[in-house]
């Protein structure tokens, strides 16, 4: 997900948090599925919803509005689940709404912009003007493995 | 060509690896003088086939050093040379390098010892047979032993009256050595006149001259009275043979029956090779059954009407077929523990010649059956804990005998059952843990020690991080990293450690294990809106205790009162932050590690067999959480981690 493979065409998954449009590389997504009751986890940030049995594997369900600080996490019919899986590792994203897939050329591509330390930048690859769209396109591998979902436990203070 | 070739590498090398280990017990075997001389021939066997898989896949080093070997052990079979401890040596230390030579093969890598020296010494071995030794005992008194035996076996016709069975004689006496068995059709009468309750055959047998007269004796003790029997030894010093009695077989009649090899061949169970990944495949696809059986099952309590009764019945029927299917599944992961034990008696040799001690070692429990992933995980920690036993826990010779023990410290390994888990036990006869080291050491590392601990809280201690009473660090233990491994080792097994010791009589380490990994029968309890799974091997009882016995200690939190012992109470929901009643009415005794823990829930749902799913293949470790399974309902449960939830509160209160 570097910003320099500039040759090459990309599909990505567009899907809303708050007002935001997100991407996510469409090779990474397994599904797509509604929001079910999730088994609530002791000890973790309110971010992590809880885990739950997607066809007898248990997986993670991580609030991405939650995680990013963007929009309310209400729950409704229209609240949907990405399921992500990269490198054999499977968690669930919960999103406001999944609108397309869009293609993006490299070159469309943007390096994130520096926010200085107000934004979280770690987990977003670059930034794809699509036409009129712009998408922030998510760094799914750090996301996934960073410490709080599938690493080692944080050490508790 | 080699290409071609390539497909059989895996084989080959798990027969070579049997081989090595039959080859150690083996030759373990022969040292103490319980082996015979089948022992000796199954050593040799194993050498011979490994020599020739490895030239076959031009392993030339291992094809190289087995020649060497066999040349050794063969001698050693036809008696031209004895046993000698240099001979034994230089067998079991080529033991370990062809172990290095094919795991390098294996992995394509240069092995880090080629084996040149081993040759080496094998072949001063060999050339040194000239020595006094050859004179000693055995050989000395081997002149008198014939080369072979001739054996003539004549049957009475009512042999099997007594219900004797010529053929079983047979059976014993190929197992005694190589046999050519000729059998004698000359009674037979025509089939018309033939009486299949009679006994018309005769045999000539011979048998190589190791075998002892007497063990063949042995073999007709029953039927003597019953036949003609001859046994006369042929070729050898002793008096000149003299000629069979019985009947010798007329040429056209004799039917050679080829020659049975020696050992317990035929005995042996039939079996097949099956890779370990496809009976997990097996195993998880009857995990997601058995869960598919509990959601109908669920389902079906809310049938109504006619149909009712008769899908109950069916229900119940494939709730009986899938707990079989899957305890017959489970069963095919089972090894039996004997598979960790066999390692030792070489692991106890070593280190009793390095340390100048001498120990015995004594397994019981072999045949208990342990799942093949915990069997796997639990040698690393059993070495550990018979380093230590003979390293720390025996004393050397002259203070035992100074004691007043047997000079001879004796290691014990035990493994039986206890309800759904396997206890293995590893314990020594030495001097026991010294408390006030143990106490010293203790303070010395800055551990909190209460004001009067118990002994049970003492050994305790040894298992804290960075614990070692050792006075002298060996090269065999006392590193610092012991017993605290240990102990996490067996923990991530889902297993606990408990450790008793007597002063001057010995110490006793017990591993508590799960009889497997994959299924757990478990207490479904309700905190709050949330489901969890208590370990049922956990739980000691579960009450409604009334409010007077409930305590309120300072800086403790709550105990609860059950028959004159204070326990302390943690509320689940608000440990895990999950809610819940603030006072709720279900108290379950749990206990882990020998401590116990009231834990307060709202409810008790029910008790299950509900299948291991961990939570780290996707997401992390939860301390308190061992795991989680999938409820008839199809949403997860959490099956709660009770030691690790006693530990967590010693945590908390040092702290």
């Amino acid at each position: 997900m570097n910003s320099n493979r500039n040759d090459v065409a990309h599909e990505f998954l567009a899907f809303k948090l708050g007002q935001e449009e997100y991407g996510v590389d469409i090779l990474s997504v397994q599904e797509i599925r509604g929001y079910d009751t999730v088994t609530r986890v002791p000890e973790a940030p309110d971010y992590i919803k809880g885990v739950i049995n997607l066809r007898g594997v248990i997986v993670p369900v991580v609030d991405l509005r939650l995680k990013f600080k963007l929009g309310t996490a209400t729950y409704d019919e229209f609240t949907v689940m990405i399921v992500l899986n990269l490198k054999g590792k499977v968690i669930g994203a919960v999103v406001d709404g999944v609108s397309d897939v869009v293609q993006v050329d490299g070159e469309q591509i943007r390096p994130t912009p520096e926010f200085g330390g107000i934004i979280d930048t770690r987990f977003i690859s670059g930034i794809a003007t699509v036409g009129e769209r712009m998408l922030i396109l998510l760094d799914i591998e750090s996301l996934i493995l960073s410490a709080d979902i599938t690493g080692t436990a944080p050490a508790i203070a | 060509m080699s290409n071609d070739l390539r497909r059989f590498h895996a084989t080959f090398f798990e027969e070579s690896r049997e081989g090595l280990e039959a080859m150690e017990t083996g030759l373990l075997d022969l040292e103490s003088g319980r082996g015979t001389a089948d022992t000796i021939n199954m050593v040799f066997r194993a050498a011979h086939s490994i020599k020739g898989g490895s030239a076959t896949f031009g392993f030339t080093k291992v094809a190289e050093l087995t020649h060497v070997l066999e040349t050794l052990l063969d001698e050693l079979r036809s008696d031209k040379r004895p046993l000698t401890s240099d001979a034994m040596d230089a067998m079991l230390a080529s033991v370990d390098v062809l172990r290095g030579l094919l795991k390098a093969a294996e992995a394509g890598v240069p092995p880090a010892d080629d084996g040149a020296a081993l040759v080496a010494q094998l072949n001063a071995v060999l050339s040194g047979k000239t020595t006094i030794a050859f004179a000693a005992a055995p050989a000395a008194a081997r002149p008198k032993a014939p080369e072979r035996f001739v054996i003539a076996f004549a049957p009475k016709a009512s042999m099997f009256m007594s219900g004797n069975d010529p053929l079983r004689i047979l059976r014993e006496l190929a197992e005694l050595g190589t046999m050519t068995v000729e059998c004698d059709l000359a009674g037979l009468p025509a089939f018309a006149d033939l009486d299949p309750t009679q006994s018309f055959l005769k045999w000539t047998l011979t048998l190589p001259g190791t075998v002892s007269e007497a063990a063949i004796r042995d073999a007709f003790s029953w039927v003597e009275d019953e036949c003609d029997l001859s046994i006369n030894g042929d070729g050898g010093a002793a008096a000149p043979a003299p000629e069979p009695v019985a009947a010798v077989p007329m040429p056209p009649a004799a039917t050679p029956v080829a020659a049975v090899p020696g050992g317990g061949g035929a005995s042996e169970d039939a079996s097949i090779r099956v890779q370990a990944s496809k009976v997990d495949l097996l195993i998880n696809l009857v995990g997601e059954l058995v869960i598919t059986q509990a959601m109908l099952k669920a389902v079906g309590g809310s049938v109504e009407g006619a149909v009712a009764e008769r899908l109950l019945a069916g229900l119940e029927t494939l709730e009986r077929n899938t707990r079989d299917l899957q305890e017959a599944v489970i069963s095919v992961r089972m090894l039996p523990v004997d598979a960790v034990f066999k390692r030792f008696p070489r692991l106890v040799r070593d280190l009793a010649g390095r340390l100048g001690k001498q120990v015995n070692l004594k397994t019981f429990g072999e045949s208990t059956e342990l799942d093949k992933g915990l069997i796997e995980k639990i040698s690393d920690p059993m070495v550990h804990l018979v380093r230590n036993a003979i390293d720390h826990g025996l004393e050397t010779t002259e203070d035992r005998i100074r004691a007043g023990k047997d000079p001879i410290g004796t290691i014990t390994l035990a493994a039986s059952h206890q309800g759904g888990n396997i206890l293995i036990e590893v314990s020594d006869d030495g001097k026991g843990l010294n408390r006030e080291r143990i106490l010293a050491k203790a303070r010395e590392k800055g551990i909190a020690v209460g004001d009067n601990p118990t002994d049970a809280e003492v050994w305790n201690l040894i298992f804290a991080p960075g614990f070692s009473t050792a006075a002298a660090v060996t090269d065999l233990s006392g590193r610092g990293v012991g017993m605290d491994v240990v102990r996490r080792n067996i923990q991530s097994l889902g297993g606990e450690t408990v450790l008793q010791s007597t002063t001057g009589k010995g110490t006793k380490v017990t591993i508590k294990l799960p009889l497997t990994l994959a299924i757990l029968d478990g207490m479904t309890v309700g905190v709050g809106e949330e489901v969890y799974v208590l370990p049922l091997g956990h739980i000691i009882e579960s009450m409604k205790p009334s409010a007077e016995n409930v305590r309120t200690v300072s800086g403790e939190g709550r105990v609860l009162k059950v028959r004159g012992e204070y326990l302390p109470m943690v509320h689940l929901g608000s440990h895990f932050g999950m809610g819940g009643q603030e006072r709720p009415p279900i108290t379950v005794i749990v206990e882990g590690d020998g401590q116990k823990l009231a834990l307060e829930v709202d409810e008790l749902i029910g008790q299950q067999q509900v299948v291991v799913k961990s939570l780290e293949t996707n997401y992390r470790r939860i301390d308190g959480i061992s795991g989680a399974t999938i409820l008839g309902d199809g949403r997860v449960a959490l099956i709660l981690d009770v030691p690790g939830l006693i530990r967590g509160r010693h945590v908390v209160k040092a702290a």
